[in-house]
């Protein structure tokens, strides 16, 4: 098939101009006429939820958790990029547009990364307008940081909960809406099929997480905003809830799912502290700013931050500001998170895993004195208290790196719209912004682009071609997508095994994480992929869910998402496998230059891999959107 | 650890519940309180029998999800954290500790120890928001705001609707929740225009939803994990008595 990305023609800074312009609109008093279904009520769905209502149209939107505000965009810590070069530093659209695409080592389409750039400024005056109270300078005006390695300070943010206050900045503007009538609003309500009719999404259908009922709801257009897949690891900073399953299930009813083997991992995470882990949390990539990362030059297994303060300044290995003089170390997410897993593998790493290295901020306590630092990070050095009992202002922090973002989903063309007409994805669901690696501070960004400034045009395109006709309920495709549901649902609760849940996703996790993690070979990942297909295997005759459909069943829930994700792990195998080039997050130990850096292969690899889904046993098809670079040069990352 | 967790479990919203006595040994001190519950219920699960049910997603102290009453503490001993930040090394080995759902009539217990706190959407929905549509905004520094009443209304903006304020005072009143978004819109430029209309709405909300009264004990703030003041009630009390001389909204 051939894929049909349908950018605008013309000059880079005018395609999406042009574009609005060009796209067809539907007049004001028929917008009533039209319903719409998004999924997701994080940045990217309560921020398209509430846009679409307020221009008419009647939304229903749907959340897994009890109430929208909680999405995962909640704990978003850092910031939100915008090109408004309020500092006067020399930022601009282009620059911010060169960046991302830079930044996602030239593994995105140029067209969109510029409209990110271009409506990037709307967002910063939009939040503001709604009461986002952003950190200010004393003259009143918003102040900005550098963020991640920038050159330019564009990244604006409320202390460390900027996710927070944007989220519930969208959340009133939601609430506000939901007040007058125009959203439908369906907290703890999971999606779990799509349906279709001839050939376009019409409706999904969910389950009632208290009641257990599964319902149809028909719409004449669906949004999925349904957040990232990082799950799949088991263990991530991701919220516990996080899943895969809307965007899937949209996949095997025909949605292609764009470069899955693109994941961001964070160097800055707290270390697992033993096998009850649950989750990990991530430390502000600005710790980095002033924390220094080493680890002992002879390997000290066992070594704790304690006795670290003793170690005298010869016998440490600063790796990251002797191997990239230049960056030193700010060098870029997965340029960290590779080197510290090279110097735990070589057995130097501390902590009582041996998989963890210091990040250390005596030098900087001495330097500025013990207030100024906590000025800055207080609050993250209270949360790194809080969970390790380390008091980071007398012994350096443990890190480790950890899945993060996943850079892949679904795909989506310039309108947003997936390969299955009147489906879009919107926000971490789809793939379209970030390339091979996301930059810091732009997820926040893109999650809102996409709500407030893209799809309120985009979808009024399809919409103005798209009859008024409602299709009842009732309609044989509901029918068939509540079976299907129904069925999964059954199976799980009666296949009545030995081992849990839990147990499988953590096998998954480990599985993945070994062979489809930071480092990945051809050899790991043919042996990954036979491991999977074992674990699903195993997964549908040993799996043990307690309880019954028709009740409130957190059992039942997380295994349909497991499900899911034991699919959705094979497919990010595959593309790693079949993409034998290193670019951004993803690093092909067959492709790397002599220092060790990742190596592109530009005239194999420079495009968006888009798998077609053919079935579970079958293997899943490759589509090729070639991705054209007009306005910038393809170059290879360097950090030295 | 070897720890004695006595746990209200209730089947449905219209069942009665009961505090049942679970034995969990091994916990290692640095595991977070949710962790030790996840162990609890893979030996539940393990066993055929159905697992605690409570809510949480973030587990790091931002989504307002987990919610849980802990030797009669909502989120716990330990001052400003939520439940899934407490840590097992703030308990000693053969402790027994009691877990609750908040209790409030206002919120509704779901199972076991989850809850309905949909009364706190619905008073955001009364007025909680400033009404700007998408779009046509004015550029972000056109009006300044000095730093200190910024930081001010960021302090109020950090409640992250948990509940446990509600679930802290004897009179179950939602003035603390209530009064932080009342004070952030507030104390904004933006939020100006529509001062007076706002608290009168939230407020009209919140008694109808079957909060009690608030009574000035300052339960609500010493148990917010984020710390909310009790500066933000009253300063909702000014704003309430400043629209009810001047306006004849409700
Ligand atoms: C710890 C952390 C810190 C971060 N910090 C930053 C930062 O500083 N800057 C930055 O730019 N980015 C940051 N990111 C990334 C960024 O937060 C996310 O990429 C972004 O918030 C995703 O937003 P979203 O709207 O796409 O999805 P989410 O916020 O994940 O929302 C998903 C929504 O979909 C719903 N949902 C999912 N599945 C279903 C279903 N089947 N049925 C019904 N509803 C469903 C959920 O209920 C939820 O409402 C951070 C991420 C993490 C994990
Ligand atoms: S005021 Fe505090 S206790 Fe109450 S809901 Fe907000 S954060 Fe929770
Ligand atoms: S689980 Fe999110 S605050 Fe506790």
């Amino acid at each position: 098939m051939i894929l049909d990305s349908k950018i605008p023609g013309g000059a880079l800074e005018e395609k999406w101009e042009k574009h609005k312009f060009n796209i067809k609109l539907v007049n004001p008093a028929n917008k009533r006429k039209y319903d719409i279904i998004v999924v997701g009520t994080g940045l990217a769905g309560a921020s398209a939820a509430a846009s679409l209502a307020e221009l008419g149209y009647n939304i229903k939107a749907f959340c897994f958790q009890d109430s929208p505000r909680r999405a995962h965009s909640i704990a978003a810590q850092g910031g939100i990029n915008a090109a408004k070069n309020y500092q006067n530093d020399g930022d601009s659209i282009f620059r911010l547009f060169y960046d991302t695409i830079k930044g996602g080592d030239y593994r995105s389409r140029e067209a969109n990364v510029h409209r990110l750039a271009e409506v990037s400024v709307n967002i910063i005056d939009q939040c503001v307008a709604q009461g986002v109270p952003f950190a200010r300078e004393y003259g009143g005006l918003l102040d900005n940081r550098s963020f991640g390695g920038a050159q330019v300070s564009r990244t604006f943010y409320a202390r460390g909960q900027t996710g927070q206050q944007l989220l519930l900045g969208a959340y009133s503007a939601l609430s506000r809406q939901i007040a007058n009538g125009k959203v439908e609003m369906h907290s703890r309500t999971e999606m779990l099929d799509l349906v279709m009719v001839d050939g376009k999404a019409r409706g999904i259908v969910t389950r009632n997480l208290i009641t257990g009922k599964i319902e149809s709801h028909s719409a004449h257009a669906v949004i999925l905003a349904t957040g990232g897949y990082g799950n799949v690891f088991y263990l991530s900073t991701n919220a516990m809830g996080s899943n895969a399953t809307a965007a899937w299930r949209a996949h095997k009813k025909g949605a292609f799912f764009a470069n899955p083997c693109y994941t961001q991992i964070h160097p800055t995470c707290i270390p697992v502290s033993g096998d009850h882990q649950s989750k990990l949390t991530l430390m502000s990539e600005s710790l980095r700013n002033d924390g220094r990362v080493w680890v002992p030059k002879e390997g000290r297994k066992g070594l704790t931050a304690s006795e670290a303060v003793a170690i005298p300044e010869e016998e440490r290995d600063y790796y990251l500001e002797t191997k990239y003089p230049s960056f030193g170390n700010l060098v870029p997410r997965d340029v960290a998170s590779r080197n510290a897993k090279y110097v735990c593998d070589e057995g130097r790493g501390v902590g009582a895993t041996g998989l963890a290295v210091f990040l250390d901020f005596a030098d900087a306590i001495k330097r500025d004195g013990k207030d100024v630092i906590s000025a800055k990070y207080g609050n993250l050095f209270d949360m790194y208290k809080q969970i390790t009992g380390d008091n980071p202002y007398e012994v350096p922090m443990m890190i480790y790196p950890a899945v993060h973002y996943t850079m892949g989903g679904l795909w989506v063309d310039y309108n947003l719209m997936t390969s299955i007409p009147g489906l879009y994805a919107l926000g971490e669901c789809n793939f379209s912004d970030h390339g091979a690696n996301r930059l810091g501070a732009s997820a926040l960004m893109q999650g809102l682009a996409d709500g407030y400034f893209v799809i309120p045009y985009t979808i009024g395109d399809y919409l103005a071609q798209t009859p008024y006709d409602k299709i009842p309920t009732d309609h044989e495709a509901f029918k068939a997508a509540e079976e299907n549901v129904k069925s999964i649902n059954r199976k799980l609760l009666s296949i009545k095994g030995e081992k849990t849940v839990d147990e499988f996703h953590k096998e998954l996790g480990h599985v993945m994480w070994d062979y489809c993690g930071m480092s990945r070979n051809a050899e790991g990942l043919k042996k990954a992929k036979e491991e999977i297909k074992k674990i699903r295997e195993e997964y549908w005759q040993n799996v043990k869910v307690i309880g019954a459909n028709e009740e409130l069943n957190m059992s039942l829930e997380k295994a349909s998402r497991v499900a899911d994700f034991l699919e959705l792990g094979e497919l990010m195998v595959d593309d790693a496998l079949h993409r034998s080039e290193s670019c951004g997050g993803h690093f092909r130990e067959e492709s790397q230059t002599e220092e060790g850096e990742a190596k592109r292969k530009d005239n194999e690899f420079s495009y968006v891999a888009a798998w077609e889904y053919k079935g579970t046993d079958n293997e899943s098809e490759l589509n090729k959107e070639a991705l054209q670079f007009e306005n910038v040069k393809l170059t290879q990352r360097s950090y030295k | 650890m070897n720890l004695t967790l006595k746990i209200w479990r209730q089947q449905d919203a219209n069942t009665k519940g009961e505090m049942k006595t679970y034995e969990v040994s091994d916990i290692s001190p640095d595991m977070s309180f949710l962790e030790m519950l996840d162990v609890l219920n893979e030996i539940l699960s393990k066993k055929g029998e159905d697992p605690v049910h409570f809510d949480h997603d973030c587990r790091e102290g931002i989504c307002g999800m987990c919610s849980m009453v802990i030797n009669g503490r909502p989120h716990g001993p330990k001052q400003a954290i939520t439940t899934c930040q407490l840590h097992m090394r703030s308990f000693k080995d053969g402790d027994t500790i009691l877990i609750e759902p908040w209790r409030a009539t206002a919120f509704p217990v779901v199972k076991d120890l989850v809850v309905d706190r949909g009364a706190f959407d619905r008073i955001i929905q009364a007025g909680g928001y400033i009404s700007v549509n998408t779009g046509g905004t004015p550029d972000a520094n056109e009006i300044p705001i000095p730093k200190k009443v910024a930081d001010e209304a960021f302090d109020s903006a950090t409640c992250i609707g948990c509940g446990a304020c509600v679930a802290a005072c004897k009179n179950a009143s939602a003035m603390l929740f209530v009064s932080a978004k009342v004070s952030q819109l507030a104390l904004l430029p933006q939020g100006h225009v529509e001062r007076k209309t706002r608290v009168e709405k939230m407020v009209a909300q919140m008694d109808e939803e079957g909060f009690g009264a608030c009574t000035n004990t300052g339960a609500c703030s010493a148990e917010c994990p984020k710390e909310i003041s009790l500066e933000n009630i009253a300063r909702l009390n000014r704003e309430y008595v400043g629209a009810r001389l001047s306006s004849e909204n409700i």
